[in-house]
């Protein structure tokens, strides 16, 4: 985010900053940080509904595997043991690894759970979406019993699994600035800025982004103007679960720790950020996602950690009803 | 309407079903079955699957915070019960202000909400579920936090008090509430408001041109089917002396009243009952049973992650939903063509 590295300099310049103001800028650096994976997830979701109206409830569970692929890859390679350059090649490739089995995963759900359901009510599909982000979240509890000692041996299988952290801690202000901007923030925005980028270029300017559009418009003259409707739900789907696995990865390298419920946690505040930003919205989704960021990061910080997933909650529900449309849903209906 | 000799109406299911019922405290107590708990749960859930019904089987809302109300419900009863609150009020009373107090808390959610989509009421209910289980557990110099509410009274029947000695009083008692709520929810399908009801789940752009106020209508079994759970609540709140922790309200038992209902067969009431055996009894019974048996066979420990019968009711409660809603979406007692709405019998 562009807020970020404008804000290095300033700090840089002005070591005397009040208390008050470092915590600020701390929770800031913090919100705005898991405001980016939250709205890399969130696009998932927004993705999803804008094509086939379908609240994907597994995607958030979709991605915790994509987590602990990536802690079994890291237990197979050593790579716990990995630093600097090294630690940088491992994440590279954790996050390809995420990315490609996160897509691979979810186009499957998409063809043998959802596709056969395209044309029953709406809210049968989204029943089988809750079916399948429990089957998920089960499959998730097993692996944690994976008989690794990244997953503690395998003998704790539900507990919260410690996540490696490949990248460097040290603050890039300098070791006395009491505001910290680490490696891992650059991390998240190398990662989250330009596959939201490669994104809108792939929506506005390709074929498939036309004829994504065109789907989201209406299924039926589409598929008259010679489009393949099932490829097209197909590789949106591969296209959600891939910015999924990225994000997830960053997600679990920037907080240290993942668990079998994470998606369950983590889905509800992409979910919530789509909604905020008006579900079907690509822009709303980036935006709502840097909301919910900034608004988990001000709760946990002003407020107490423990009311935290109580206020996103009301947030969700306070914006269905009052304004279902979310911020940019009404004005912008570009829908993906 | 055709008179029905007393033997076609014994071969109905759920008469069928409650005579079995009530002979199976006699088999439990003389071959040591150890069925007095699940069945007792069974009815529990029973119940709160009766109230969904009335929101996502009769109405075609989907409903995914029933856990809530049920919390609401237990809550109510324990802070009204027991003695460390002001009110300490016996079974009975407690457990009518209970059902008064899910009718407003239903009305409550419902007043803002009734006139979302359907995805988004269920979000919306999804919500709320969580908040209800944050604010108990966070609240706690109301609620006790995470130690639950208790020890609370249990229910006094003709100078009977219902303790720990017997089961089986108990589970007459909660057979008598299921009994009544059948007998409520059959009326209520029948009625005019139950038309209504069906007619909405059926096209709600229609019943609307017909003049049936959908958001009042639709309100209306919100409303009762949070009253049904609140009762759900408080009889499992007094059935074990104590509310339990408020994570025992949690998204997961929402949807295993959902997915009762599912199975079942929506908005068909034997299916409910129907369902409550099936997922009960697979949830709390045969793996549980299988578990053991594994364990003493030697194929898995209690230690390892497969042996622990407790993690694969994710798994069983999502292939349930998903297989169900791709082979027989309409359960497995689906509601009949010539019961729908209008057909009188």
């Amino acid at each position: 985010m562009p807020v970020e590295t404008a804000l290095i300099p300033a700090i840089a310049a002005d070591p005397g900053l009040s208390p008050a103001m470092v915590m600020f800028l701390n929770y800031l650096v913090i919100g705005l940080a898991n405001g980016m994976i939250i709205a890399l997830i969130a696009i998932g979701y927004t993705m999803v509904y804008g094509i086939i109206e379908l609240i994907n409830f597994a995607h958030g569970d979709l991605c915790t595997l994509g987590a602990f692929l990536a802690l079994t890859i890291i237990g197979a390679l050593g790579m716990d043991q990995w630093s600097g350059a090294a630690g940088w090649a491992g994440v590279a490739m954790l996050l390809i690894g995420a990315a490609g089995f996160c897509a691979g995963l979810n186009w499957i759900i998409d063809r043998t759970a959802y596709r056969p359901l395209r044309n029953a009510p709406k809210l049968t599909l989204l029943v089988t979406a809750i079916g399948m982000s429990f089957i998920l979240v089960n499959v998730a509890l097993f692996w944690g019993g994976a008989p690794m000692s990244v997953f503690g041996g395998g003998n704790q299988a539900a507990a919260p699994k410690h996540f490696p952290s490949l990248v460097s801690a040290a603050n890039l202000l300098g070791e006395d600035s009491m505001v910290m901007l680490t490696a891992r923030e650059m991390l998240v925005v190398g990662v989250t800025l330009p596959l939201m980028v490669a994104l809108t270029w792939l929506v506005r300017f390709t074929r498939l982004g036309k004829s994504m559009r065109a789907v989201a418009q209406n299924p039926v003259a589409a598929s008259l103007m010679g489009i393949d409707v099932d490829r097209v739900i197909g590789a949106t789907f591969v296209i959600g679960g891939a910015l999924g696995g990225f994000g997830i990865v960053v997600y679990a390298v920037y907080n240290g720790s993942i668990s079998f419920q994470m998606g369950y946690r983590t889905g509800m505040d992409a979910f919530t950020a789509a909604v905020l930003g008006g579900i079907g919205s690509l822009p709303g989704a980036v935006l709502g996602g840097m909301l919910i960021g900034l608004l988990r990061a001000f709760s946990d910080g002003y407020l107490e950690t423990r009311w935290t997933p109580t206020v996103v909650f009301a947030v969700l529900i306070l914006v269905l009803i009052f304004r279902p449309s979310g911020l940019l849903g009404a004005k912008i209906r570009e829908k993906v | 309407m055709r008179a029905r000799s007393i033997w076609s109406r014994l071969l109905r299911l759920d008469v069928a079903l409650l005579v079995v019922a009530l002979f199976i405290p006699l088999f439990d107590h003389w071959f040591h079955l150890g069925l007095s708990s699940p069945l007792r749960q069974c009815l529990v859930y029973a119940i709160l699957a009766l109230g969904l019904n009335v929101v996502t089987g009769f109405t075609g809302m989907l409903h995914l915070g029933m856990a809530a109300f049920m919390a609401i419900g237990a809550y109510a009863y324990g802070i009204l019960t027991c003695d460390i609150y002001p009110f300490q009020l016996s079974f009975w009373p407690a457990l009518a202000a209970t059902t008064v107090i899910g009718v407003i808390a239903g009305a409550l959610l419902g007043a803002p909400t009734m006139a979302l989509r359907g995805d988004y009421l269920a979000i919306v209910t999804l919500g709320f579920g969580e908040i209800v289980q944050d604010v108990l557990k966070n609240l706690e110099s109301i609620t006790q936090g995470t130690r639950g509410i208790n020890p609370l009274p249990g229910p006094v029947m003709f100078g009977h008090r219902f303790g720990t000695e017997s089961p089986y009083p108990w589970f007459y008692l909660y057979l008598g509430f299921v009994v009544v709520i059948v007998i409520v929810c059959r009326n209520l399908e029948r009625s005019r408001t139950g038309r209504a009801w069906l007619a909405i789940r059926g096209d709600e752009l229609a019943a609307r041109c017909m003049g049936i106020p959908a958001v009042r209508m639709k309100m209306l079994a919100f409303a009762t089917g949070a009253a049904i759970a609140a009762i759900a609540g408080a009889l499992w709140a007094s059935l074990y002396t104590s509310t339990g922790e408020p994570a025992n309200y949690d998204f997961q038992v929402s949807v295993l009243a959902l997915c009762i209902v599912i199975v079942g067969g929506m908005g068909s009431i034997t299916g409910v009952l129907v369902g409550a055996l099936a997922m009960i009894g697979f949830a709390n019974l045969l793996l549980p049973r299988t578990a053991s048996w594994l364990q003493e066979q030697g194929w898995v420990t209690q230690a390892s992650v497969f042996g622990n019968p407790n993690n694969w009711k994710y798994l069983v409660f999502g292939l349930v939903l998903v297989l169900m809603m791709r082979f027989r979406p309409d359960g497995i007692l689906p509601r009949s063509v010539g019961r729908r709405a209008g057909a009188s019998t």
